[in-house]
């Protein structure tokens, strides 16, 4: 039996068992005890030819209802911007995509300058003075900075917004619970942090106050206010921020922001049922030197060419081993090429575009949706590109039917806030058509 | 020497008015922005982003892309890191709207192809490890060693035992003991025989009340075997403790042994190095984690389960660890991870494991009279050499891997493991053809033959790549890490 993907044939094999000398395969497995030898093949599936796997594989693609049939109305987290074309033909690139680390410069001048370009357009969109090359998502990101600021001011509080995404607050407490690190919540009130509750709880012993916005609700909390009531006592601000928002609000870096981190899969990296998307991380010079994970730097050669190389390696793991800022090894470099190579297409004028069509979509359902009879707005706070509204009928009902018309309804918020059982989180991204809006409308207002 | 003239940064060639896009027009009606956006949180300037046309952006990319060296460029016989083919249907496969374009809080009903993959993907994985579950959430190896840490202690402790020092081989990546130090665990370090197999001595004298775990890797970071397995998994259950394997080199075992059947309670996958998905550049990643049956309550949410055929995510398991990544993990590697393992069968994979063990072994047979080899005897996956007998003529392992840039090839791993001196790890990937390796076989002893007659050629070189050795020291003193304009 031959595979495709193995060159040695027949020869070859014996030829250099000889050169080894040694008389069969088998021989080169004999430093492993006998009892240890598994004496039988695996029970998997036996291999298909390359026809039959790309049938089975288009089946069990096929399916899912994928958002080519279906229109999106999902977010939380996750969402359904256009990817420019550009984008996945550069990534095929294989120079790129079967690269490793670039722990050899020399030859790989050109993914460190791809990487660093990306951290320059992370800091531009943030407005901070220093960001990494990507870590693994926008949940880890938040946990990663958190960890940071306890490290910085030797405090053992998180004062985290529970208008956070409730996924980036699970992976934040698993990685916390374990260091002795306590969480607390910061209620909301009318989709947005209370800050009187904030005021309450930030103390000398917070680390961090962490606050997304726009929040999960979609709504924009006022930065400016949490810094404020931050830094009085002592604690940093990690604010987790949707990238695409960037083209139309504040900098956070520009309010006083310590940290800016966040999801960046919007940027050009598809949704791929949750992964590999990638985090972003986004410091101040200050805090450049405790940054988690892989950063570039720009450096020169003996001759003085310009050149980009890993950089500030002794935080990481390999160098420090237990004493490193993390343990993050790997980065998503390819996501961040993808996020830099999209960032790029769309440009300066682009981005604002994006950014602004989210909003007058969003604003647009939002007016069409709570006209129906049965839909109610729920906050009054200002929102981007998501919204609650509250249905008439239980939401996972609603959802059933909206499937059956091809159409992916918004996140039944029941899971995650009791009180919202009957909300519903809709997304409306640039990619939305006035017709679709419209034929959301229409859909739910005979449901309802 | 104008080759070496660097490339222009996206930025440098930004000129204002330029697109690589056309975007549509607003569709529906618009009201003022300050009336849906209080103006105090509004954009002052806007993000400063480059303006090019699509051309001159596709050939930025293209232009880099030549800048760099991936495994389809040239051999990549990169130490620890399995730097094997990436079967090009595996890219298909990720891409097909049915797994690339589907949300991943759509309702259960409508992925169901997505949720069978990864289940089936879960028990496949269970059998190459020997393990009872496994979970695929962790984005990649460092993640699944924090995951697999995370539940031995949440086991230790449910037993009602407090449990908090992590024994790590001094040979080990340095992952292991990072890992520890973010699972809130304390690290006991201990020393390694000189073959870098374990030293049951001072493990003995390590264990105790306290061990929650001993971090392995089989074949060990050397590419050895470890054969006293079975006394080291004694020792370590004996005290009570746990035993996690360290998947990095998985690449030589595969229908060959399982750590299961070695004693390893925790194991993590690098599918990214064993299963073929492509590294990324360094990511994405994966690192599946399988687990015994005591540990299973544990695993971290959501954790796939599938009644009378239909599977779900199931949220309500009070003993969990907690939720690992925002979503379900790296989703798109596992799937080309799937692909690989479906076109491979059991025998493929096998076959994929003893031919990396039989190319690792045939360099190494080739390479041990010019370069000295510490460890003459059988290797599995990967082998050592080390610039010993180049260092009278003043030759580093360093200006070795530089000097092999100008024969075309990516350099091994050089020093790691830490304990042997002036390492150069040879991981040459079964993918490779006999040529191939006879190709750098040639070239190595060729640089052996100019340590002697021309050290200088090696140590000038690169020579041939668009930069020559870089100034790191510069880099960290005053790190430039964004673009100021």
């Amino acid at each position: 039996m031959s595979w495709s993907y193995l060159p040695h044939t027949a020869e070859d094999r014996k030829a250099m068992l000889a050169a080894i000398g040694v008389e069969k395969a088998e021989d080169l497995l004999a430093d492993i005890p006998a009892d240890l030898r598994l004496d039988r093949p695996l029970n998997l599936p036996q291999a298909l030819s390359e026809p039959d796997l790309a049938k089975h594989l288009a089946a069990l693609a096929g399916s899912n209802s994928d958002l080519q049939q279906y229109t999106c109305f999902l977010g939380a987290g996750a969402y359904d911007h256009y990817i420019p074309s550009v984008v996945d033909h550069i990534l095929r690139r294989s120079e790129f995509y079967t690269a490793y680390t670039p722990y050899q410069p020399e030859i790989s001048q050109g993914y460190l300058q791809a990487l660093w370009e990306y951290q320059a357009l992370i800091a531009e969109l943030t407005g901070m003075a220093a960001a990494n090359s990507s870590l693994y998502d926008g949940g880890t990101a938040i946990a990663e900075a958190a960890m940071l600021a306890a490290g910085v001011n030797k405090r053992s509080q998180f004062l985290v917004a529970s208008t956070v995404h409730p996924h980036y607050r699970a992976v934040l407490n698993t990685y916390a619970i374990d260091r002795g690190y306590q969480l607390n919540e910061i209620a909301y009130r009318d989709g947005m942090l209370d800050d009187r509750d904030l005021q309450d709880k930030c103390s000398k012993a917070v680390a961090a106050v962490i606050v997304q916005s726009p929040n999960f609700f979609g709504c924009i909390e006022d930065l400016q206010a949490v810094v404020d009531a931050a830094h009085a006592q002592g604690a940093l601000v990690i604010a987790v921020v949707d990238p695409i928002s960037l083209g139309l609000l504040e900098a956070p870096g520009k309010l006083g922001v310590d940290i800016v981190v966040g999801e960046g899969q919007s940027l050009g990296v598809p949704l791929s049922f949750g992964g590999p998307h990638l985090g972003f991380f986004a410091t101040s010079e200050k805090l450049m030197r405790k940054i988690p994970g892989r950063i570039v730097g720009q450096t020169v050669d003996g001759d003085g060419n310009r050149g980009f190389v890993l950089t500030l390696q002794a935080r990481e793991q390999h160098i420090r081993r237990e004493k490193a800022t993390s343990n993050i090894c790997s980065n998503q470099a390819l996501c961040a090429l993808a996020a830099a190579v999209y960032l790029n297409t769309v440009g300066q004028e682009g981005f604002q575009q994006v950014a602004d069509l989210c909003l007058h979509k969003t604003h647009y359902a939002y007016r069409q949706l709570t006209a129906i009879k049965g839909v109610e707005a729920v906050f009054g706070a200002p929102f981007f590109k998501e919204f609650v509204v509250r249905l008439n009928k239980p939401a996972a009902q609603v959802n059933q039917q909206l499937l059956a018309d091809k159409i992916i309804g918004g996140l039944d918020l029941g899971r995650y806030y009791p009180e919202l059982a009957d909300c519903v989180l809709l997304s409306v991204t640039e990619k939305r058509t006035r017709q679709e809006i419209d034929r959301l409308a229409t859909r739910l207002e005979a449901i309802l | 020497m104008s080759y070496r003239k660097g490339k222009a940064l996206i930025f440098e060639i930004s000129k204002a008015g330029r697109r690589a896009i056309d975007l549509p027009a607003c569709d529906v009606p618009q009201q003022a922005i300050e009336t849906m956006i209080p103006a105090k949180f509004l954009r002052k300037d806007p993000a400063a982003l480059p303006q090019v046309s699509q051309q001159d952006l596709v050939r930025h990319y293209t232009l880099l892309s030549e800048r760099n060296f991936g495994v389809d460029s040239g051999f990549y016989p990169l130490g620890s890191c399995t730097m094997k083919y990436n079967p090009k249907i595996n890219e298909d496969a990720c891409r097909l709207p049915g797994f690339s374009m589907v949300h991943p809080l759509q309702d259960e009903e409508s992925v169901q192809g997505a949720l069978q993959l990864l289940g089936n993907m879960e028990a496949y994985l269970a059998e190459i490890a020997g393990m009872d579950a496994v979970t695929t959430q962790p984005s990649a190896g460092a993640q699944g060693e924090l995951a697999g840490l995370k539940i031995i202690r949440a086991y230790h402790r449910h037993r009602g035992e407090n449990r908090t020092k992590v024994i790590v081989p001094d040979s080990a990546h340095g992952t292991n003991p990072a890992s520890a130090m973010v699972a809130g665990l304390d690290i006991v370090e201990i020393k390694s025989n000189a073959d870098g197999s374990v030293n049951l001595e001072a493990l003995k004298s390590a264990v105790g009340p306290d061990t929650a775990a001993l971090m392995l890797t089989n074949p060990s970071t050397l590419g050895l075997f470890e054969s006293q397995i079975r006394e080291i998994a004694q020792i370590v259950h004996e005290a009570g403790g746990l035993l996690y394997y360290d998947g990095a080199n998985a690449n030589a075992i595969m229908g060959i042994t399982r750590p299961g059947d070695m004693g390893f309670d925790v194991v993590h996958f690098n599918i990214h190095k064993t299963l073929s998905t492509p590294h990324g550049g360094g990511g994405p990643g994966s690192g599946p984690v399988g687990v015994k049956r005591d540990l299973i309550p544990f695993l971290p949410t959501p954790v796939i389960v599938c009644d009378d055929g239909k599977f779900r995510l199931d949220m309500d398991r009070p003993l969990s660890i907690g939720r690992m990544h925002s979503f379900y993990g790296n989703f798109g590697v596992v799937v080309r991870a799937y692909a690989y393992i479906r076109a491979m069968g059991p025998a493929g994979l096998k076959q994929a494991s003893e031919d990396a063990v039989l190319n690792a072994n045939y360099v190494l047979s080739q390479l041990k009279q010019d370069y000295y080899a510490p460890f003459d005897q059988l290797c599995k996956h990967e082998c050592i050499v080390t610039s010993k007998y180049q260092q009278q003529y003043g030759i580093h392992t360093l200006d070795i891997a530089k000097r092999l840039l100008d024969y075309g090839y990516h350099p091994p791993t050089v020093y790691f493991p830490l304990i042997v001196e002036e390492a150069i790890m040879i991981e040459p990937a079964e993918t490779e053809s006999k040529e191939t390796l006879d190709g750098f076989i040639a070239a190595m002893r060729h640089i052996a033959q100019e340590a002697k007659e021309d050290a200088a050629q090696i140590t000038s070189a690169p020579q041939t790549t668009v930069v020559g050795r870089l100034d790191q020291a510069a880099a960290a003193r005053k790190p430039i890490v964004i673009w100021k304009g």
